[in-house]
């Protein structure tokens, strides 16, 4: 698997020597994994969650929401109402 | 060459719960922007998201009446993509197990029924909504987390018109199951279409586009008709179409290809951690299917044969589940199907559309309607008098109709001696069509029954004053 492809979804900005030395770890750590293709999962069923818990629900009950001021202070450009991002085409 | 036409919708369904699918947190449409929020629907570290339980039931019940298998156990995914409207940067949808697959819908056509399988159709989050200014782009986080349902079709549509009534049909059925408002303006109810062409006789499917910002079952009929041109064009000028997604433009009448600022999807899909399986029991599938209403086209169906109502009538009155509800409300006040069926096809309708109201809203009581139905029976005012000077107050003003009766001055007049001077005056000032009548045309007699109106400022009972001219004439 390429890093740098990798790297362009997460939106991570890798140097070519970054990206030479994350190659090679990742390229590792994908080993680890083919080793566990080599076990015999014949007669396991799948896993989707690694507790074996199941239908928890809550109700539909409105709960407050936290203030719009915390939220926007989070952000690094806003103004009144609204978070601010670069102007993507819609 | 001839091509043949295939469409597959994906329709997106908002559910009427009054909080959204994982946290407390409300789906007011219309909210001021970003107080809706909360650390689960933004995905702020340590919060964790819990399913609504009113969601299941929900989209349970649509499944169902969409004649779907349930799952017996389905789980939620993420859904991986960097878009500044998803502020977790995945969205928690559902894949390879989701809530329901293999249904169908019926729908009605010209030529008869058609059966339209539905892959299948699965629970997700809603993102958030992007306002874009000329500098930059606004995000109001209010939508993120509404519960949705993504309801996909095979791709058995063959022409606009049956996508048209595909949509209608599922937006009734929504709508009576009360799934959802299924308001598309609000967007809850949204979709897309994927349009391909394939040279008739042929059995492999064509390249097919995708289309986008349909706000409107117009926008849909219309996108979809210039795309069969287009791609018709296209091939037979022996080029390609492009797999691509494509924005409809309502304004300018056609699509436009998104290519150029598409980029290649890597959803990269996988079991979200933080919620559970969910197990679906026989027991609450059964129990909601005890519990489904009747639906529209079984309404309309029981209208005609009940009310001997024509098919176009029950049409329009069972368009609403409210319509619905309110002429049967109506009838147990006053057992006349046709009569007030004609009131609320005919005038009600028209002063709602004046008002740019739809019926849910309606505020008029049935009993007052009614009271003025009856008024008309009696004799009391005359239809004209009812539909111009009554049902505007009763409706806009929410005024009952007796208050109106005492207010105006409009009871009608059916007094021969009252009668008798208007008519002395209108046979003294009408000397022409007197003539006209008498030798013959007697089309003459409504212009002078309209004349006596006219003079009784529209009080006077126009069938009594018809009588008591012929009479007169006759003479």
């Amino acid at each position: 698997m390429d890093v740098k492809y990798v790297a362009e979804l997460a939106k991570i900005k890798l140097t070519p020597e970054e990206a030479e030395k994350l190659q090679l770890q990742l390229d590792n750590i994908l080993c680890f994994f083919k080793d566990l293709e080599n076990l015999n999962t014949e007669n396991i069923e799948p896993l989707s969650h690694v507790l074996d818990v199941k239908n928890v629900f809550r109700e539909d009950v409105p709960r407050d929401s936290i203030s719009k001021q915390d939220i926007l202070n989070l952000a690094p450009q806003k103004d009144d109402d609204f978070i601010k991002v670069p102007k993507v085409v819609g | 060459m001839k091509y043949k036409t295939v469409i597959g919708l994906e329709v997106h369904v908002q559910l009427a719960s009054k909080t959204k699918i994982f946290c407390g947190c409300r789906t007011n449409f219309g909210a001021e922007a970003n107080t809706q929020i909360c650390p689960v629907c933004l995905g702020l570290p340590g919060s964790l998201p819990v399913f609504n339980r009113k969601v299941l039931e929900l989209s349970l019940k649509a499944a169902i009446t969409l004649n779907c298998t349930i799952a017996e156990t389905m789980k939620f995914d993420r859904k991986n993509y960097f878009y500044p409207d998803l502020p977790k940067a995945y969205q928690i949808s559902q894949f390879d197990m989701p809530l329901a697959v293999k249904g169908y819908l019926d729908i009605e056509l010209n030529g008869g029924n058609k059966r339209i399988e539905i892959t299948r159709v699965h629970l997700e989050e809603d993102a958030g909504k992007l306002i874009h200014t000329q500098k930059e782009s606004l995000v109001d986080f209010n939508r993120c987390g509404t519960p949705l349902i993504e309801i996909v079709s095979e791709p058995d549509l063959n022409n606009p018109e049956e996508a048209y009534s595909y949509l209608k049909k599922l937006k009734s059925i929504l709508n009576y199951l009360e799934v959802s408002d299924c308001n598309m303006q609000e967007g809850s109810l949204r979709c897309d279409a994927n349009i391909s062409l394939m040279p008739q006789g042929s059995n492999k499917l064509g390249t097919r586009a995708e289309v986008k910002n349909l706000n409107s079952f117009k926008a849909v009929k219309d996108a979809l008709t210039y795309e069969v041109t287009r791609q018709q064009a296209e091939l037979e000028e022996g080029r390609k179409i492009f797999q691509e997604t494509r924005l409809w433009d309502d304004t300018a009448k056609k699509t436009i290809s998104m290519r150029s600022k598409e980029e290649a999807h890597d959803y990269r899909y996988f079991p979200e951690p933080d919620l559970p399986k969910f197990l679906i029991q026989t027991s609450m599938i059964n129990d909601i299917k005890k519990s489904l209403p009747e639906l529209g086209h079984e309404k309309k169906d029981r209208f005609v044969k009940d009310y001997s109502l024509s098919e176009y009538d029950a049409d329009i009155l069972t368009s609403s589940k409210a319509m619905a509800e309110y002429y049967e409300r109506c009838l147990k006040i006053l057992n006349e199907p046709k009569e007030v069926a004609n009131w609320l096809i005919g005038p009600v309708l028209s002063e709602l559309k004046n008002l740019n109201e739809a019926f849910d809203s309606i505020k008029l009581d049935p009993r007052e309607l009614i009271e003025m139905i009856k008024l008309i029976k009696e004799n009391k005012v005359n239809v004209n008098t009812a539909k111009e000077e009554i049902l505007p107050e009763i409706i806009e003003n929410y005024k009952k109709t007796a208050d109106v009766l005492k207010e105006k001055d409009i009871l009608q007049v059916s007094d021969e001696a009252e009668l008798s001077a208007f008519i002395k005056q209108v046979i003294s000032e009408n000397e022409k069509s007197i003539n006209d009548y008498q030798q013959g045309k007697k089309s003459a007699i409504m212009y002078l029954v309209g004349q006596v109106m006219r003079l009784s400022k529209g009080k006077a009972n126009p069938k009594k004053v018809k009588e008591m001219l012929e009479k007169k004439l006759e003479n």
